[in-house]
């Protein structure tokens, strides 16, 4: 997960509002307040997602690394260390009471413990991670892919999403963590659940018991602190109604660039 | 009077600037998301190419930051340190009067980085194929061989500020030809290159483009520095249309005419 320095979009505008500074700026700045030319730049989103889905030959795979390339110091972000208190609590325990609850559009709702999830067959990826910031750092995951999680659910044809909600909530919110990707992206064979960290179980501040990982899209996509995943039809009316908690906060839900 | 510029021209030419312009400052408010840049597949924390951030000096007086390439600056005021649109000095990688927006955010600052960036990419299309099928390509950018032969005298004519006049003045001289060709199919096509290989999306359907560039972090090096070549040329262009006659450069790109001034022969006549 990979934080921006500025969330709060309302104190900022605020802020903007206050201080316009050169004749440029300050043009600029108020354009970037009035709906329509949001709606305007925000159209390059989904120029950005079918364009790239079209020009992207299918079933490509982000490209693998090796032992070698690995970060010697692999950036934690987002939250490092949740304090919510039901979080607290399987923490101390080794997360020995974790369940991955698993719902929604399926017929057969399911809660899986940490060993569950372990004894399906793993697969082991060391791929890059690309914060939104601009920096990137390679790492080792093990885990479980989404599809063979899901596989057994019977996921209904009118499910369109996987939601993933969280047990963290970044500082200054006052939503859980939350994230979306769509069915195509939850097949894909590097979309995982990772339990393991550089042959490591998952460290707290990289996301334990669970994290999603993904091999084509940005940091803040990848969920970390897993506690419920769910099929839905569509995510307008769920928390902000962006898909995301940094998707309420301004950034695309489509984050492949 | 000339018609020396075609409609499609001009219209290129001044929506590419305010392409340039807002993906320039933009450009600076993504960077300062993580205002430091490196070499190679990977972010080598500790080895940045260059760094603007902020520390406390003795005094616990809090400094702005440059670090590049090994070397200290201290910036205050500009770099790593800089007043805020609320005016008070916060820490940042470029000043706010450069970025846009103002502010550090960083989720509008893609947004507007992104619009622009396809209107920049289809404006370039469009005059791209206007230059190679109506002729404009051969016909007005590549130098003659006669051209080329005498770069030598035109270089040294730009540093003595003589610029062309009479038959000369009807064609771009080489040194013009040359640094359009450099910016048109060169920086061009590198920067939205090296901005496409940001993308991880990207970087799994053309992986090539990783093995191009060295990685994502180089090619995110590469971008800011092709950034930095784009506003170099622009300053060098906008010099030499204030010194050959600011007047005239500027009406023949908004009504197409120019004046063709007549060589002065008496002032040669004492070299």
């Amino acid at each position: 997960m990979s934080g921006p320095q500025s969330i709060d979009r309302r104190r900022m505008l605020g802020r903007t509002a206050g201080f316009a500074g050169t004749l440029l700026l300050g043009g600029c700045d108020k354009l970037s307040r009035s709906a329509w030319f949001t709606r305007m730049l925000d159209s390059a989103e989904s120029a950005n997602r079918h364009v790239q889905a079209a020009i992207t030959p299918r079933g490509t795979h982000a490209r693998e690394y090796t032992e070698a390339d690995l970060s010697p110091h692999f950036k934690s972000n987002g939250t490092h260390d949740p304090s919510d208190p039901d979080y607290r609590a399987l923490a101390r325990n080794r997360f020995a009471d974790w369940r991955l609850e698993l719902g929604g559009l399926v017929d057969r709702p399911m809660r899986l413990s940490l060993a569950e999830l372990q004894a399906l067959p793993a697969v082991t990826q060391i791929t890059r991670h690309d914060c939104v910031e601009g920096w990137s750092c390679i790492g080792k995951w093990t885990g479980v892919p989404l599809r063979t999680v899901l596989a057994p659910l019977g996921v209904q044809t009118r499910a369109c999403y996987v939601m993933f909600f969280c047990y963290d909530t970044v500082a200054g919110a006052n939503e859980k963590y939350y994230e979306s990707i769509d069915l195509a992206e939850a097949q894909h064979p590097q979309t995982i659940l990772a339990y393991a960290m550089n042959d490591r179980t998952l460290p707290v501040p990289y996301g334990a018991p669970l994290r999603l990982r993904l091999g084509r899209q940005l940091g803040y996509k990848m969920a970390k602190y897993l506690r419920r995943i769910e099929l839905v039809e569509s995510f307008g009316q769920i928390e902000g109604g962006h898909g995301g908690f940094y998707e309420d906060n301004g950034y695309e839900w489509y984050a492949g660039i | 009077m000339i018609y020396r510029h075609t409609l499609l021209i001009r219209l290129t030419h001044w929506i590419n600037l305010v392409c340039l312009v807002v993906l320039l400052m933009s450009g600076l408010a993504i960077f300062n998301g993580w205002p430091a840049l490196y070499w190679g597949v990977r972010t080598q924390f500790n080895q940045p190419l260059l760094a603007l951030y902020a520390i406390q000096d003795e005094s616990g007086q809090q400094v702005g930051i440059t670090d590049a390439l090994g070397h200290r600056f201290v910036t205050t005021g500009w770099l790593g340190l800089s007043p805020g649109v609320d005016g008070r000095p916060t820490v940042r990688g470029f000043p706010a009067w450069a970025t846009l927006p103002g502010p550090l955010w960083l989720a509008l600052a893609r947004r507007w980085h992104f619009f622009f960036a396809w209107i920049f990419v289809i404006n370039g299309l469009v005059y791209a194929a206007y230059a190679l099928f109506r002729r404009h390509l051969w016909r007005d950018l590549t130098p003659s061989r006669q051209q080329l032969r005498q770069i030598g005298r035109s270089a040294w004519d730009h540093v003595r500020l003589r610029f062309p006049k009479g038959d000369e003045a009807r064609h771009y001289n080489v040194l013009q030809k040359l640094s359009y060709l450099v910016v048109v199919f060169g920086m061009g096509p590198l920067i939205v290159a090296t901005g496409l290989t940001m993308s991880p999306w990207i970087d799994a359907a053309y992986p090539r483009l990783l093995d191009i560039f060295g990685g994502r972090q180089s090619a995110r090096t590469i971008h800011f520095v092709t950034a930095f070549a784009f506003v170099a040329f622009v300053v060098i262009h906008v010099l030499m249309v204030l010194l050959s006659g600011p007047w005239n450069n500027l009406r023949s790109m908004i009504t197409g005419r120019y004046r063709i001034e007549e060589p002065i022969t008496e002032s040669r006549v004492g070299e």
